[in-house]
């Protein structure tokens, strides 16, 4: 059983689908059970594979037991840098599947089997990017969990919702082309699918590793991986996407979606090119970097701009991309943009869960979508205003939350390593985030309206009490995600010495950093 | 002018097909403003892919990879890699990179002993075999398209885009 435990991440949210879509359909109490059932077998194995990982190594699994390269095996693989990404993912899952559970019962009944099937293939496709050990696999596995957030997007009962999936789907579709093509070249000249296996090759092979070709396969795999995690002028796709799905979608799609192709982005780069080729013979870390520094300048001055609340939110996800980027980019001088990299990938997850839970709980209790609509939301609910104050607390960047510590790895990291533009960069950034949020306070608390905000304001239901209208499965996720915000925050020096471990696993890494 | 055709594109004809045919397929998804012809130029760029995929494939002179009455052989070949272990990867490297330069001659671990399974007298089937799962992508990618764009249909009665964003700006906003 201990054995089978990367199977048993893939499977269960799979089998979790195919039952969910044979039974759903004739009665829909059956689906959330099911949901229920099959993430948390996920989620207990993912537990499980990472403290194994943590105490006795590496986890490779190879499906049917055809070892690479004698077949196109499927391997996956878990090792400290995706152990503690699978925890997270399935704990986002987790709770986004209690989110969902009023919601979807509420707008379409006789979509629910279908949202909770596209759901746990979400799921699924999510977690095969992160263990997949072999780069076609994880094209498979891409196009997976894409194909599904289109539907999921799509689902909406606003038609812009249609419109944002449809250009949703042909960025993301060209993103994933351009990252197959980079396989092919990489294949061409390596003659292997296996990550470990094109970085042993690359590694030994100097004639090889020099090549144009590999440089080629570089770029178009970046450009692919860039387009999916929207990264700065590739992000034209992920505001309206986000903003315009419904909000059990957007809960489960805007934490995971960026954050792990960003974790594709570190392994292609650490995992599968090396560190050595990656930062000592292309070294391109500078311009890199500055596009970091350009996406988070962007993302929080559009963020300014808006006036929706969701859209807002994905402007900052836009930035925090571009923190992600830029950090673990810096790894070429130093590991704290690289630690920091992977710790706001976990912390970020969190915040954008929590953030998003609490826009959800907005537009359905208040009414609200509009930044000016929010009036007085502290009164009207209370809980749900402190899990948005805890989100939004860690989006600034405000100890003691999991936000502050990982812009603080980054900080130093850019410090350390000189890259001056970052640091600034990110310190505007928090400034621009604290004036965002501190602008919804304000209205939350005093209620008053900016000038422009007409009077659409007071058309928002009478409130009731919070707690016996928001059913306690909308509540806890926002709960959850908040004490996890902070605790991830309090107990940083662990999480930072697991993501050391990470490091020392990667024998690219510790050739190609001090 | 002869002279460059005959070095750089007829040795590399395939190529550059694919990438006539992927810059086709871009060009139309980003220039196109109909919904039908950017999916159109979605799929030629798949396309184009599948055939430079299956241009790795390929070697001069080869035949399908089907291994008949040489069941024994295969056998032990099998079981000499794996009493080596992990065989380097960068073994399969080089025969795709002897390949490339049209060159035959006997592969050095399999030559002599298994001279019955030859490399260079069959086609990789590993391209084909990962472009039938790209394919698989590719329809599905096309079905979950149009369906999308069935439902735009539907919601705003033109496929065109321009109209569609017409249509956009004038609706107020909700949820």
């Amino acid at each position: 059983m201990i054995d089978q435990l990367p199977a048993i991440i893939v499977l269960a949210p799979l089998i979790g689908a195919m039952i969910t879509g044979l039974a759903g359909p004739g009665d829909h109490r059956v689906c959330f059970p099911v949901v229920l059932c099959s993430l948390s077998i996920a989620l207990v194995a993912a537990i499980a594979a990472a403290v194994q990982v943590f105490t006795t190594g590496t986890i490779d699994y190879f499906v049917g037991g055809w070892e690479e390269p004698l077949g196109i095996g499927i391997h996956l693989r878990i090792d400290a840098l995706n152990a503690f990404l699978l925890v997270v993912i399935g704990i986002v899952a987790l709770l986004v599947s209690f989110f969902s559970f009023r919601r979807v019962g509420d707008r379409n009944t006789e979509k629910t089997p279908h949202f909770y099937v596209l759901f746990q293939l979400l799921c699924l496709g999510v977690f095969g990017i992160t263990i997949a050990g072999d780069a076609f696999n994880l094209f498979v596995l891409v196009e997976v969990s894409s194909l599904t957030s289109y539907a999921l997007i799509a689902m909406g009962s606003s038609r812009r919702g249609s419109h944002a999936a449809f250009n949703y789907l042909l960025m993301g579709t060209t993103g994933a082309s351009f990252y197959l093509l980079g396989v092919g070249y990489l294949y061409l000249k390596t003659g292997t699918l296996n990550m470990q296996g094109i970085h042993e090759v690359l590694a030994n092979n100097t004639t090889v590793a020099q090549s144009p070709a590999v440089t080629i396969a570089f770029i178009f795999i970046l450009v692919g991986i860039w387009i999916k995690m929207a990264f700065f002028p590739l992000y034209g796709w992920l505001p309206n996407a986000y903003s315009y799905a419904p909000s059990s979608s957007a809960c489960l799609l805007a934490p995971l979606m960026t954050k792990v192709s960003v974790y594709v982005m570190i392994r292609a780069m650490l995992g599968v090119f090396g560190a050595e080729w990656v930062f000592v013979h292309l070294g391109w870390s500078r311009l890199v970097v500055l596009l970091a520094v350009v996406a988070i300048l962007a993302g929080s001055l559009l963020a300014l701009q808006q006036r929706e609340i969701k859209k807002m939110l994905c402007y900052l996800i836009v930035a925090e991309v571009g923190y992600m980027v830029g950090g673990a980019w810096l790894a070429d001088e130093n590991h704290w943009g690289l630690t920091g990299a992977l710790y706001h990938i976990l912390a970020d997850a969190m915040m954008t869960l929590c953030l998003f839970v609490a826009a959800g709980i907005f537009s359905k209790r208040l009414g609200a979508t509009r930044i000016d609509q929010l009036e007085g939301f502290f009164r009207h609910t209370p809980l749900t205003a402190a899990g948005f104050t805890v989100g939004a607390l860690a989006m600034i960047g405000v100890p003691p939350t999991c936000g502050f510590f990982s812009k603080f790895y980054l900080i130093r990291g850019g410090i350390e390593s000189g890259h001056w533009e970052f640091v600034i960069a990110l310190l505007l950034s928090s400034i621009v985030n604290a004036i965002l949020f501190f602008r919804i306070f304000e209205i939350g608390f005093f209620g008053k309206s900016p000038p422009e905000g007409h009077g659409q304001h007071s058309s928002f239901p009478a409130p009731k009490s919070e707690l016996a209208h928001a059913t306690g499965t909308t509540l806890l996720p926002l709960v959850v995600s908040a004490i996890l915000v902070v605790l991830l925050g309090v107990f940083n020096g662990q999480v930072v010495s697991l993501i050391r471990i990470a490091f020392e696993n990667l024998p690219a890494v510790t050739s190609g950093l001090p | 002018m002869s002279e460059f055709i005959e070095n750089q594109i007829s040795p590399y004809f395939n190529f550059w097909i694919y990438v006539i045919l992927m810059m086709i397929g871009l060009w139309a998804v980003i220039a196109k403003r109909n919904l039908i012809k950017k999916l159109i130029g979605l799929s030629i760029f798949q396309t184009a892919i599948i055939l430079f995929y299956v241009s790795i494939g390929v070697k001069e002179g080869a035949t399908i990879p089907i291994l008949d009455h040489h069941g024994p052989a295969h056998h032990e070949e099998t079981e000499e890699k794996a009493d080596h272990g992990k065989p380097a990867p960068g073994h399969v490297a080089q025969n795709g990179a002897h390949h490339e330069h049209g060159e035959t001659h006997d592969d050095p671990h399999h030559g002599g002993k298994h001279h019955a399974i030859d490399p260079d007298t069959m086609a990789n089937p590993l391209p084909h075999v990962l472009m039938l799962t790209a394919i698989v992508v590719g329809v599905s990618t096309l079905g979950v398209a149009l369906a999308i764009s069935q439902m735009i249909y539907k919601e705003f009665g033109t496929l065109e885009e321009d109209e569609i964003l017409e249509k956009l700006k004038t609706e107020p906003l909700h949820d």
